[in-house]
């Protein structure tokens, strides 16, 4: 069981349920070959890239942030083997007017390291040095460019560059099933203006879930608003991949191992490396960790365009990922690790513990929730109220000012959102520095709404009590108090289902 | 009677500074205060009258007194021994004469004004006296008294942690209403200290207040610029913050009506989010100055980490009003310079104009008390025979869920009588 910068063993009641990620699929063979095999070969309405490339075009590549795969995956990462090879082709088609951009919405900028590790240093050195490696600034007026609105009335605003470029190249990772699609360009280079209109409470409280896209309001907005950008005359090549569940290197494997199925090393390596993790400082214990790179292997890359190649890459994703589950459960239960797509070498400070819990996990579903409605969410991990200045400095805000105030996602969207949008010290941070926007824990709050309005009671294991209240949730020092405390709400015998998650999972709850 | 007494013991004072590393208050073990029995002191004049205290706060700068932590500064304006206690409720002992001039009842309650200015002292009034600032008396060494700021600090007077009565002048004398509780009473000094820095701070319509300490004098001076602004004597702030660590002065700052509570350690950020401010250098805001900030910072705290925290956040131009009484001090003062920022000192009360009007602090605060109920902040009462307990109670107030400690000095039949 995960819980936060560290695991351990616990012990389940008697006829629960645990819910494993199926075993990795086996990698692509080439993936090089079977990425210019997709270049050439595109789905959908699409011409092969080399037929749409020409002399004397702007060729802008985008491609997805830090918070992409999690953990970040070893070298050479798929960006940059995708990448490599749209500029050889690029090359060859004698184009030069070429700028990479960083699709961040409103997370924080990546650092040269990080960006060095995602496109590898010959991309990074071919461009850093002469501009034309960029990074999204949704705060950037002069390059942003207004499309137009929905008939829903949601404003279209993306980057300027991107959008009036011969041809836009989105490199994607999917990592799980809501990754892509036409949310790449839409979200991924979109402004604040545009993205409020789905990252709002309305929006995110209507997805049930985010990974079943017929039933995602979030889904739907997003693909207005791409069929808009496309209606616009933007011309989109989409790559998109997918990787198998192969999440954990060498000494660390065991984690994604079902635990009958350990061996005596693993078990020495699980007793060594849990005491040694809790033994560490919290700050040490997150360096270890963080220093994980994931052996994610490509399964699969289609390329053309967007609806198509995301067609077939979700049916990819669902087949890795895929886990039949039969019926729902009163309880569930979920350890938190370390990381989240927001924490990449960082804290996962409480609100992106909500988020993770709450937002992620709970939504790792088709169908229905695999915990029923007015059950309980029991979730574990350590949950202290530490946060990291630098990236988060408005989360700091928002658990002081906000969450103090209401831990309603509706009430803190019209009462408080705006000002910390708009707040000048957050845009500076988020501009120049490496900071998520302003907005983005408001955002992280409405993710869980969805899950706060399903669920009959939250509870943390181990989580900090004063911090857990804060956010509304229920504090508990072990398993065994925490199932009390469910027994006020599903009653005294309970069913429960425990998602041994990571690596990744989605649950096809019938 | 009994009293607590201070005398000049330096090997005490040293033995108080010590003990009180251990927590404020701490110095009432060791250090130079005594339970002792003493004679009532004389009537130095005519125009002086006895009062027996009834209850006696305890403030922070007795605290600072008990422990050898007051300044140097102070030396020369006390007189040992003395006794402590200058936040009283007492009743007259005799028949006798305020100070707005109306007969005052022997049985009657007053509270006490203690600074002992010029008239107090038989003096021919000094400038500052003539228009009413006693607190800015600087006559506070002559007359036919000894040397003391105020009462509790001089040896001639006594002070309100006594069982026995005191004497003050008619200057210092002031009804009490009778809808006033005791513990409304007590809080009626430190009140008007608070009402007078609110009123130093010049606070605008327009302007963000920010608070620093929550203790009794933070909660008041919130109260004040609350209480002024509902009375019509002085402008609503447009927004008044304060940083309170505890959650009884939380909510207590909640129903004085502050705009924003916050934790101590966040003031700085909210301050910055509510003026659109810019933290200048580094994110972690810990230690950067605000490109803006508040208006007005009130320091109800006094220490060198307050006042820098203070000019941190204060924007350029602003005003830093000093009302937790501070002792030496090490900080950078660049950003006073700078930033161009006024920094005032707000001590004691006297004669305040507001709308046009020149009023007693010492009224404004009675007025105060019984609106507001500041009595509300009184949280416990110990005898002088608990004294130790009861200072290390107020030295810890907070942790405890406490803001105003005070001894009940009632003589013993008033005690027995009033709990039959």
């Amino acid at each position: 069981m995960w819980k936060g910068e560290g695991f351990g063993l616990v012990k389940l009641p008697p006829g629960s349920r645990v819910v494993y990620a199926p075993e990795p699929f086996e990698a692509l063979e080439d993936p090089e070959g079977a990425i210019r095999h997709a270049l050439e070969h595109p789905t959908g309405d699409s011409d092969p890239l080399s037929a749409r490339l020409t002399p004397g075009m702007r060729l802008t590549i985008c491609f997805d942030d830090i918070s992409l795969p999690l953990p970040p995956m070893e070298a050479p990462d798929i960006r940059q083997m995708i990448i490599e090879a749209v500029l050889d082709a690029a090359a060859a088609a004698g184009v030069d007017d070429v700028v990479l951009i960083a699709a961040l919405a409103l997370h924080r900028r990546m650092t040269e390291p990080e960006l060095r590790h995602a496109l590898g240093h010959r991309v990074y050195d071919a461009f850093a040095p002469h501009g034309l490696l960029l990074q999204h600034d949704a705060e950037d007026p002069s390059n942003l460019i207004h499309l137009g609105m929905t008939k829903h009335g949601e404003d279209v605003e993306i980057n300027k560059r991107a959008a009036e470029s011969d041809l836009l190249i989105y490199v994607n990772i999917n990592l799980v099933a809501m990754d892509g699609g036409h949310k790449s360009v839409a979200t991924g280079l979109a402004s604040y203006k545009s993205l409020r209109h789905h990252h709002n409470p309305e929006t995110m409280t209507h997805s049930k879930s985010f990974m079943d896209a017929p039933a995602s309001e979030l889904h739907t907005a997003n693909w207005r608003m791409g069929r808009l950008i496309r209606d616009a005359g933007v011309k989109i090549f989409q790559i998109e991949t997918t990787l198998n569940t192969d999440t954990f290197p060498g000494n660390f494997q065991f984690l994604q191992k079902r635990e009958w199925e350990w061996t005596w090393k693993d078990r020495a390596t699980f007793m060594a490396a849990s005491k040694a993790l809790d033994a560490a400082p919290p700050k040490m214990a997150r360096q270890v960790l963080h220093s994980i790179k994931a052996p994610h292997a490509m399964r699969s890359v289609y390329a053309g365009e967007v609806e198509t190649v995301h067609e077939l890459i979700t049916a990819d994703v669902w087949a890795q990922q895929g886990v039949a589950v039969e019926g729902q459960t009163d309880i569930v239960t979920m350890g938190l690790p370390y990381i989240s797509p927001y924490n990449v070498n960082s804290i996962l400070n409480p609100i992106l513990v909500a988020c993770l819990g709450l937002g992620y996990f709970f939504n790792l579903y088709r169908g229905k929730p695999v915990v029923r409605e007015g059950g309980v969410a029991i979730l574990f991990h350590p949950t202290r109220p530490e946060f990291h200045p630098g990236h988060h400095p408005s989360y700091i805000d928002f658990f002081e000012q906000v969450l103090t105030q209401t831990t309603d996602p509706v009430v803190m969207h019209q009462q408080f959102e705006e000002a910390f949008a708009t707040d000048p010290w957050y845009i500076h941070l988020y501009k120049t520095g490496h900071a998520y926007h302003g907005v983005h824990p408001f955002y992280m709050w409405y993710w869980c709404s969805h899950a706060m309005k399903h669920l009959g009671r939250v509870i943390i294991v181990g989580g900090d009590p004063a911090t857990v209240r804060r956010m509304g949730f229920h504090p508990a020092s072990t398993l065994d108090d925490a199932l009390e405390m469910a027994k006020d709400v599903v009653g005294p015998d309970p069913t429960l289902t425990h998602l041994h998650t990571p690596p990744l999972l989605l649950a096809d709850v019938t | 009677m009994r009293a607590l007494r201070i005398d000049r013991k330096l090997t005490r004072f040293a033995a108080a500074r010590v003990a009180s590393a251990f927590g404020a208050g701490r110095g009432a073990v060791l250090g130079p205060l005594r339970l002792v029995d003493v004679t009532a002191p004389s009537l130095p004049s005519a125009d002086w009258f006895p009062v027996t205290p009834i209850r006696s706060g305890i403030c922070g700068s007795d605290l600072a007194s008990v422990d050898g932590r007051s300044s140097l500064y102070f030396e020369d304006i006390v007189s040992f021994p003395f006794i402590l206690g200058h936040e009283i409720v007492g009743e007259m002992v005799a028949d006798g004469i305020g100070a707005d001039g109306e007969p005052l009842l022997a049985g009657q309650r007053v509270v006490v004004q203690p600074v002992l200015g010029c008239a107090a002292r038989g003096l021919e009034l000094c400038p500052a006296c003539r228009a009413g600032d006693v607190g800015r008396c600087g006559c506070l060494t002559h007359g036919h008294l000894s040397p003391g700021l105020q009462t509790g600090f001089c040896r001639d007077t006594g002070g309100g942690w006594s069982e026995g009565p005191l004497v003050a002048h008619a200057s210092q004398l002031f009804a009490v209403p009778d809808d006033l509780s005791d513990d409304d009473a007590v809080t009626v000094e430190p009140m008007a200290c608070a009402i007078h820095a609110a009123l130093r701070a010049q606070a605008g319509a327009d302007d963000t207040v920010a608070i620093i300490g929550a203790g009794t004098l933070g909660l008041g001076v919130l109260a004040a610029l609350r209480f002024l602004a509902d009375t019509g004597r002085s402008p609503s702030p447009r927004r008044l913050m304060i940083g309170a660590r505890y959650s009884v002065q939380r909510q207590m700052a909640s129903a004085f009506g502050a705009d924003d509570v916050v934790e101590p350690r966040h003031l700085d950020r909210a301050v910055r989010s509510a003026t659109s401010s810019l933290i200048v250098g580094r994110p972690n805001g810990r230690s950067g100055v605000l490109s803006g900030g508040s208006d007005i910072t009130i320091d109800c705290v006094g220490s060198a980490e307050s006042i820098a925290e203070a000019l941190r956040i204060t924007r350029p131009g602003g005003r830093v009003v000093l009302v937790g009484m501070p002792a030496k001090a090490s900080l950078d003062l660049a950003a006073l310079w700078h930033r161009e920022i006024e920094l005032v000192g707000a001590y004691a009360y006297g004669t305040e104009t507001v709308a046009g009007e020149s009023e007693s602090t010492f009224h404004l605060a009675l007025e105060m008390a019984g609106t507001i109920g500041t009595g509300r902040l009184v949280s416990a009462s110990y005898t002088l025979d608990r004294y130790e307990e009861a200072l290390a109670h107020a030295g810890s107030a907070g942790s405890r869920g406490a803001i105003k400690i005070v001894f009940d000095v009632r003589p013993k039949r008033a005690v027995s009588q009033r709990e039959d």
